[in-house]
């Protein structure tokens, strides 16, 4: 026995002496991670939390989140004299005063869109795949409050700075706010310590931003974590892998140093960013009064779909009795995204009421083979496009010399047109694609070869594809609809009868497939040629 | 002949393929080298950041060609620590790929539901519990402590009121009065019609006595914009003719959908466009909105001129200048 190994033994000796660790230690340290490429999209958000913490934690030592107002006196000489709040002051001096400041301001900002993109992305994998089945609901829940919890700890982040932008988006919030019935007016002086703009604001949401939210953060992320890794990370169908098991690499040595050395690629990357691409630069927006703008204004793409849907909504207010209720504001500022986050929510167990499905699923399907579920997925895709696009009708517009009525009005209408379009396409082509993979398994891969038969006839040789991938292409389940009874036996409808007819109806469409090909039929194939 | 329809058969996990870093030493050679220099790079990384902090100056600043104008100093401070971090990972990967074992290896999954018995057991020790408890048979217990609980629920509510005052009249009423003057912003300085020519716009906010503290929240409320059309432009009842001069008319900047400012104004076509929802609204018919989301037109401002000739309020807004609220009554 080395030195070494001695000194490690030791160590490891008097650990478990203290915490019985060798045991968990001894399992979990050899524990199977399967190997994909979308795997790593949760991993990206994981990471970029990481670096959200450590750059964020770099700003706050210079940061003074404080609306006093200050004369700058500072090294950017345009604003040179101009009055302006503490914050914006502050964040200039990190932009310009603090070396390394202006470049950890933009891994920060970065960072939040790539944990943005991340988590949507990751959220699009997870959902098209069909991960979030049972017995992994917890997880699309608590994916879906993190979700909600990042776009409104983005917005705090980029609205810290106290920038002539930045200020215009507190002001539409404040907007939203005050546009609630009956409370509206109260909570918005309540947020804001009076009148908006007032001198609380900042402050207060500083506080969220840098402690309650970043709390909530990781008590959700560890979760999160905890779970996918006591319930076993789901895997793709192959050769070899069944429900009942997962086939993968270890994570010590091989998983530890993919996943380890990812983070390294994902902040470099950021850093990389951070360094030759400008974001955010508040000095050209200069200091916030709400009597000023700038053409142009855009909030960050996650909350762009938002302001997509404010932008084109119809001008309905309703006054009647003294009072006044927003309609352009509360269905696009609140009840629509509501509606929306709701039903992201509780989409595992609709899916698994329509189906009756009430399995466990750790294989993952392919998208193609769940239809309706795809289809669903691309006509929320497509909504949430449409008013993402609309968020920037005034840069769309201009850049394509369109008018931003025509923008607008394209929007409006596609917003409702558009998403059927998108589900019947994409069903069509998930049974396109199912029949694309039956032709592959029964004739076999086209080799591009022509040949010419003693006949004359000019055929094309196909050959046949490999056990593993015959078995790829054909080990997923295709599930009979249900049959639930509407009727008793003399004919009438029973008690729960037009429940059951729903649900006979969606399962019936979620059923629609495509014959998978057998190894009957292949042989059948077979005797004909 | 059966009827039984055969499946595709699971042909089970292929043969490990080995790498040539597994079979030859020349290879696993070659890759160790390999990921000794990506380690290497990542050091030359760290010196780069460590350099240009010490020898570049912080006002040097250089194009680059898609990403513009970029300040030296933290250029190559940020492309340093990305080479380094970049690399270790790179370097991390390439020894993990080429170098550390790539068979796979199945692991069994255990079932989540618990065995019966436990799950048993369980409901038992839930139900003994409660019952030594004995919440059931204490009802008094129970409603008292559900009050208990309740009401300090009210403690938090209670406390965030002093968060910020009540509303009151304060959404309602801005600083214009009956002859307070229209003055520029930035500037403060008093206007005269005859300084805006046909065609012009002015930002203007309410007079303040000289050297007083003008609060953004009274900006917010308070900002006024005029702009002067010909007269014959205008296509307004007499009582809203009667609150311009000579062709000037002044509205609230304040949108009336989310109270950004609305600032854009196309001279061709008399329009007044918010730029965050492209609200638009027609100058010559009294700001009355003919596109986008926003519901009522921009406040008008009745303005007048005083005994020197300066452009002033005649009266105050008549209704809530910016955005909609549950007390507005119109």
């Amino acid at each position: 026995m080395t030195a070494r190994e001695r000194i490690a033994g030791n160590v490891a000796g008097y650990v478990d002496d203290r915490t019985g660790a060798a045991k968990w230690m001894k399992k979990n340290l050899t524990k199977v991670f399967p190997d994909h490429w979308s795997f790593l999209l949760g991993e990206i958000c994981l990471y970029s939390f990481i670096i959200l913490l450590a750059s964020g934690t770099f700003l706050t030592f210079w940061f003074d989140p404080s609306m006093k107002e200050v004369i700058y006196d500072g090294e950017y000489a345009p604003l040179k004299g101009l009055e302006m709040s503490a914050a914006y002051a502050s964040t200039l001096d990190i932009s310009f005063e603090v070396r390394g400041g202006l470049l950890m301001r933009q891994i920060h900002h970065w960072a939040a869109l790539i944990f943005m993109v991340g988590i949507v992305v990751h959220l699009l994998r997870v959902y098209f795949t069909g991960a979030f089945r049972k017995p992994r609901e917890f997880n699309w829940i608590i994916g879906v409050g993190l979700l909600t919890l990042g776009i409104v700890e983005g917005f705090l982040g980029y609205s810290l700075p106290d920038d002539l932008l930045s200020g215009t988006g507190i002001r539409i919030a404040e907007a939203i706010i005050q546009a609630l019935p009956v409370v509206g007016s109260y909570l918005a002086f309540f947020a804001f310590g009076g009148a908006f703009p007032g001198e609380a604001f900042i402050p207060r949401i500083y506080t969220v931003h840098i402690l309650l939210l970043p709390g909530i953060f990781l008590a959700l992320i560890t979760v999160h974590l905890m779970l996918v890794w006591y319930q076993k990370h789901t895997q793709f169908p192959g050769p070899g892998r069944t429900e009942k098991n997962v086939v993968g690499y270890p994570l010590m040595p091989v998983y530890m140093a993919k996943a380890g050395g990812f983070f390294f690629i994902v902040f470099g990357v950021t850093a990389f960013l951070g360094a030759v691409a400008s974001i955010n630069p508040i000095w050209l927006y200069g200091p916030y009064t709400p009597g000023q703008i700038s053409a142009g204004s855009q909030p960050d793409w996650y909350m762009g779909w938002l302001d997509g849907l404010v932008r084109m909504s119809p001008p309905i207010e309703t006054h009647a009795f003294g009072h006044t209720i927003s309609w352009n504001i509360l269905i696009p500022g609140l009840i629509l995204p509501g509606i929306m986050f709701t039903l992201l929510a509780l989409y595992p167990f609709i899916e698994s009421w329509a189906t009756g499905d009430k399995r466990e699923h750790h294989l993952l399907d392919r998208p193609r083979n769940a239809p309706n579920r795809t289809a669903l997925g691309a006509m929320a895709l497509t909504f949430t496009l449409v008013s993402l696009l609309n968020g920037g009708n005034d840069i769309i517009a201009t850049t394509f010399h369109l008018t931003i009525n025509q923008m607008m009005w394209f929007s409006r209408i596609g917003v409702l047109v558009l998403p059927p379009i998108a589900f019947i396409i994409t069903k069509r082509l998930c049974l396109a694609l199912q029949r694309a993979d039956r032709d592959l398994v029964l004739h076999g891969r086209e080799t591009g070869r022509l040949v010419r038969l003693p006949h004359g006839e000019f055929v094309e040789v196909h050959e046949p594809i490999s056990a593993e991938k015959a078995w790829t292409l054909t080990s997923h389940e295709q599930i009979a609809p249900l049959e639930l009874p509407e009727f008793d036996g003399a004919g009438v409808r029973r008690a729960g009868g037009i429940k059951n007819k729903i649900r006979n109806r969606i399962s019936r469409a979620t059923a629609v497939a495509v014959p998978k090909a057998t190894e009957s039929e292949r042989k059948e194939l077979e005797g004909h040629h | 002949m059966s009827n039984e329809i055969e499946l595709i058969k699971d042909p089970g996990l292929p043969a490990h393929q080995h790498r040539r870093a597994d079979e030859d030493p020349k290879f696993a050679q070659r890759a160790e080298r390999q990921v000794a220099i990506l380690f290497l790079i990542s050091a030359l990384g760290t010196i780069l950041l460590i350099a240009s902090y010490v020898f570049i100056p912080t006002d040097v600043f250089v194009f680059i060609p898609i990403f513009g104008e970029n300040n030296l100093h933290q250029l190559l401070l940020g492309l340093g620590m990305a080479i380094a971090l970049f690399f270790i990972g790179a370097g991390l990967i390439h020894w993990a790929k080429n170098l550390m074992p790539d068979e796979e290896v199945i692991a069994q999954r255990h079932e989540f539901r618990s065995p019966d018995e436990d799950r048993e057991d369980f409901v038992k020790t839930v139900k003994a519990g409660a019952g030594a408890a004995g919440l059931g048979r204490r009802p008094l217990i129970k409603r008292t402590l559900g009050l208990a609980l309740g009401l300090s629920g009210l403690t938090p509510l209670l406390l965030l009121r002093d968060l910020g005052p009540l509303p009151k009249a304060d959404l309602t009423k801005t600083s214009w009065k009956a002859g307070t003057r229209l003055v520029t912003d930035p500037g403060d300085r008093p206007i005269k019609a005859s300084d805006l020519e046909v065609g012009a716009v002015a930002q203007t906010l309410p007079e303040i006595a000289p050297g007083a503290h003008r609060a953004l929240a009274d900006v917010g409320k308070d900002a006024v914009l005029l702009i002067r059309l010909r007269p014959e432009d205008f296509n307004l009842d007499a009582e809203r003719l009667s609150w311009t001069y000579d062709g000037i008319i002044a509205f609230s900047k304040i949108c009336s959908h989310m109270g950004c400012a609305v600032a854009l104004y196309e001279q061709q076509t008399k329009h007044l466009l918010c730029p965050c929802h492209q609200s638009t609204f027609d100058v010559t018919r009294a700001a009355k909105v003919i596109f986008g989301p926003a519901a009522r037109p921009l406040p008008q401002l009745a303005i007048t001129v005083d005994s020197e000739g300066y452009l002033v309020a005649q009266a105050p807004f008549n209704e809530p200048v910016g955005p909609s609220f549950w007390e507005r009554s119109s």
